[in-house]
């Protein structure tokens, strides 16, 4: 009846238990809540069901946020665990729970983090910065992100049913094949990233539609703002490396599942395949990670200079560059895979040619400050600490592409020190950085800035705390995903150090969380009125704070990069009294949610090996994708007359 | 007929939907290329069982091409007379399409079927494996290639042709010919190369 389900996988060792019933516990109190409050109707009809991508991004970032809260759990975890596992001492962690703790806080942080912010930037900030009113399907958008919601409930269930993987986040075969990992672990990460993955997909379709076909009259690719050529380099690399995912999760569950043989050291299976597959993927997902980031910085840099960017052609061809170059460096993953001198020296000079236009970016940076005005806000703070963490960071990886210096260091905590450097330094904190930059855009309030700077350094110093020692580590031996080491190494202290890091960079994410609450009760005094509260470049600016569904009364036409700097300067106001037309909108649709549940249910079977509930599973997608198709109205139209009565009344906030 | 540009709302969605499916087949595109990697990866690795020189038969292999084929020249009938609105034409050419389809699909379901009672699963080498996910994994898109067929037509057989039905059934139409694409892959590559 429920394939593999027993009542064991309900049974877990107490440190386990603990965490899966206090998430338990917090889910309960979340929906008494909304119940007390009585807001379940308003939650599905204002959020759940929207199509606004507006909307949709704010739930990719809360759902990014709680999976960040998740993984730094899982982080300070591991730490704990390798401070004090040393000699005699064996830790408070059992081997498997520690390989089942690293394997989730990797996923997490990657996909669902990582992702989760790549999303929500986009949606917050795209259709608003090319002058569009939405995506260019605002149906799938939905799908795009209940996927990716579904697939990051597989982390937080398989804290209560049964166990998470404990293979790394990339799951090497042998290791990930049925053989020897037999439990359901695998599973539930095949399915909750697979899940994800064609969410991730699937959007990647949408705005990259939207960024060709939907920008405003006037605004040539030469004259989209640096974020949006950004976000057009990512969604290029989701295209292309996406699709190999699907392929290598598809293979590999097949392995698992039918018994086939990809990857099975037996009957013909080959192992490298599924490293080189993971890793065509997986060199792209970085710099799907990356490169938004670097959009932002670019408008944070640009704005808070009150300069124009410095040399936007180059900083466009880097991005290209970046994006056709990222694909031919996937191989100095693995040079110690013995490929031969040849294959890992070109592997090693295009990882070499690749910090190229990564320079060229940081240089155009540093040159937009100079003679510029600029303001030490904390998007900057995030920006300048970027610039130092990156840098040192993105040398030790410039080290690595040497392939004989890489099979000194290779697996060892010298790699996670480099890693953590970029994606901590380059992601995370161009993601703080566009979270204070356009916060006041979304919610129509500024955040504290007293409490964002305290969050800012605590974040800077934890992090140096915590991986520096991390380099030494690496240089002193230290491999990555140790429970245990003898104490003669040497290595506690550097462990301790590493600890005390983490904790500090646990404080700075609760300042953030105080700086959000004390922002929220404080939301009068910081109302941002006017729209344009740091003296704005693009035209995300022009609209009113929080703008309306529909984003642009009327449809924007430019004639240069930094189009409302212009209209600013040359006092061009817009029209005082202006032709309103009746705008169609998308209606809300409860399919996507459906869509993401279904989902959710098929891979829940597929990891149980539950037939029937598969099969439900399989035939809800289906019927919801057919009632969609046999919809005949799916839009609203918004008058013209409504138009202008929300228009002045914003232009009365505005005095 | 269609030379109206970004005039009519209509239009521009329409070209916004046609742009964003060739994208989704380039994706899908991609997916293929993974597994045609594998496939020629793994084309050797018969651990001691079969290859393909011992299983696959030409002629079988190029009568469903030429059914495939042969469906894709339908399918363009049919979208001739979606585009001269003439719904009787659009039906019947829609309904050798899905014959011949649902016959292709049946050939491959019988070779398989074949192929696994004769002790030559997907479980039996790497190389078997790959050919059943590589080939199987068409034979899936071709299923809800026919699925989405249906529910497509139903609606045109009652109500008659609209704009948005014209859209879906242009994609659809893509989706198909995608198909014959890869096949001639596929036929090239597993059958043509690996018999000889």
């Amino acid at each position: 009846m429920f394939g593999n389900l027993t009542l064991d996988a309900f049974k877990h060792d107490p440190i386990e238990a603990a965490a899966g019933y206090s998430i338990f516990l917090s889910m309960i109190l979340a929906v008494a809540l909304i119940t007390y409050f009585k807001r379940w109707t308003w939650l599905w009809k204002e959020w759940l069901t929207s199509l606004d991508p507006k909307r949709i991004g704010v739930m990719y970032i809360v759902v990014a946020l709680i999976m960040l809260f998740k993984g730094l759990s899982d982080a300070l975890m591991i730490r704990a665990q390798q401070a004090f596992s040393v000699g005699d001492a064996w830790g408070y962690l059992s081997a498997s729970h520690f390989q089942q703790v690293f394997t989730a806080h990797g996923t997490t942080m990657i996909f669902f983090v990582g992702m989760g912010i790549v999303f929500g930037m986009m949606n917050l900030i795209l259709p608003l910065q090319i002058g569009a009113r939405d995506v260019a399907y605002p149906f799938l958008n939905s799908i795009g992100f209940w996927l990716f919601a579904s697939g990051s409930a597989y982390i937080i269930i398989s804290l209560i049913v049964g166990k998470f993987s404990a293979t790394g986040w990339v799951a090497y075969p042998p290791l990930s094949g049925l053989r020897y990992s037999p439990n359901e672990g695998v599973d539930y990460w095949i399915w909750s990233v697979q899940i994800a993955g064609i969410g991730s997909l699937l959007s990647g379709i949408n705005f990259l539609v939207t960024i060709f076909k939907m920008r405003c009259p006037g605004m040539t690719l030469m004259k989209m703002p640096v974020f949006a050529w950004s976000a057009l380099g990512t969604l290029a690399l989701i295209i292309f490396a996406f699709p190999i995912l699907t392929a290598t999760l598809g293979m590999l569950s097949l392995d698992r599942l039918l018994g086939m043989h990809f990857f099975t050291p037996d009957f013909g299976g080959n192992q490298m395949m599924y490293v080189n597959l993971i890793w065509a993927w997986g060199h792209p997902e970085v710099y799907i990670l990356i490169l938004p980031a670097f959009g932002i910085y670019s408008q944070v840099v640009s704005t808070f200079s009150q300069k124009r960017l410095f040399s936007y052609e180059s900083m466009v061809w880097a991005i290209i560059g970046i994006t056709f170059l990222s694909f031919i460096v996937w191989l100095h993953h693995f040079f110690t895979m013995g490929a031969g001198a040849n294959v890992n020296a070109f592997f090693g000079i295009m990882t070499m040619l690749i910090a190229v236009p990564t320079g060229v970016k940081i240089f155009n940076w540093l040159f937009t400050m100079v003679r510029g005005r600029v303001h030490f806000t904390t998007p900057m703070l995030w920006f300048l600490g970027f610039v130092v963490i990156f840098s040192v960071g993105g040398m030790a990886g410039v080290l690595m592409s040497i392939a004989p210096v890489d099979f000194q260091v290779h697996n060892s905590l010298f790699l996670i020190a480099h890693f953590h450097s970029m994606i901590i330094g380059g992601v995370v904190f161009g993601f703080f950085a566009g979270f204070t930059y356009w916060f006041p855009k979304i919610m129509g309030f500024k955040l504290n800035e007293r409490l964002g700077r305290y969050a800012f350094w605590c974040w800077l110093i934890g992090f140096l705390a915590a991986f520096l020692p991390l380099y030494i580590l690496g240089f002193m031996g230290a491999t990555r995903r140790l429970d245990h080491y003898e104490a003669a190494t040497g290595w506690q202290p550097l462990f301790l150090v590493a600890a005390v890091g983490v904790g500090i960079i646990s404080l700075g994410l609760g300042l953030q969380i105080l700086q959000l609450i004390v922002s929220i009760k404080e939301r009068k005094k910081n109302t941002d009125t006017t729209g344009d509260p740091w003296n704005g470049r693009t035209l995300e600016w022009s609209t009113t704070s929080p703008p309306p569904v529909y984003n642009f009364a009327v449809i924007p036409t430019v004639q240069t990069r930094d189009p409302f700097w212009e209209m600013k300067q040359t006092g061009a106001s817009p029209q005082q009294k202006p032709k309103y037309q009746d705008i169609i909108m998308p209606k809300n649709s409860p399919l996507g949610v459906l869509i993401g549940g279904f989902s959710f249910i098929l891979g829940f079977a597929l990891v149980w090996h539950i037939l029937w509930l598969g099969v439900i599973g399989l035939l809800g997608i289906l019927t919801c994708f057919i009632v969609r198709l046999s919809e005949e109205e799916t839009e609203y139209c918004i008058p013209a007359s409504a138009v202008a009565k929300i228009e002045a009344k914003a232009s009365k906030r505005k005095k | 007929m269609m030379t109206q540009p970004l005039a009519n709302p209509h239009q521009e969605v329409h070209a916004r939907t046609l742009f964003g499916f060739w994208v989704y087949l380039m994706t899908d595109c991609i997916l293929f290329g993974s597994l045609f990697a594998a496939y020629a990866v793994l084309h050797n690795s018969t651990y001691g069982g079969p290859s393909a020189h011992d299983l696959f038969s030409l002629p079988y292999a190029l009568a469903e091409t030429m059914i495939l084929l042969a469906s894709s020249f339908t399918c363009g009938l049919a979208m001739l007379g979606a585009h001269l609105n003439d719904r009787r034409k659009l039906l019947l050419w829609f309904g050798v399409t899905f014959l011949l389809g649902a016959s292709f699909l049946a050939m491959e379901i019988s070779e398989f079927t074949k192929l696994v009672q004769a002790g030559n699963s997907w479980q039996r080498s790497g190389f078997l494996s790959a050919f059943f996910t590589l080939v199987g994994t068409h034979g899936l898109h071709i299923t809800t290639g026919l699925l989405w067929m249906i529910v497509l037509l139903v609606p045109v057989a009652r109500h008659g042709l609209t704009p948005t039905s014209l859209k879906r059934l242009t994609c659809l139409r893509l989706f198909w010919h995608f198909l014959d694409v890869v096949w001639i892959f596929i036929f090239t590559l597993v059958y043509l190369m690996g018999v000889k």
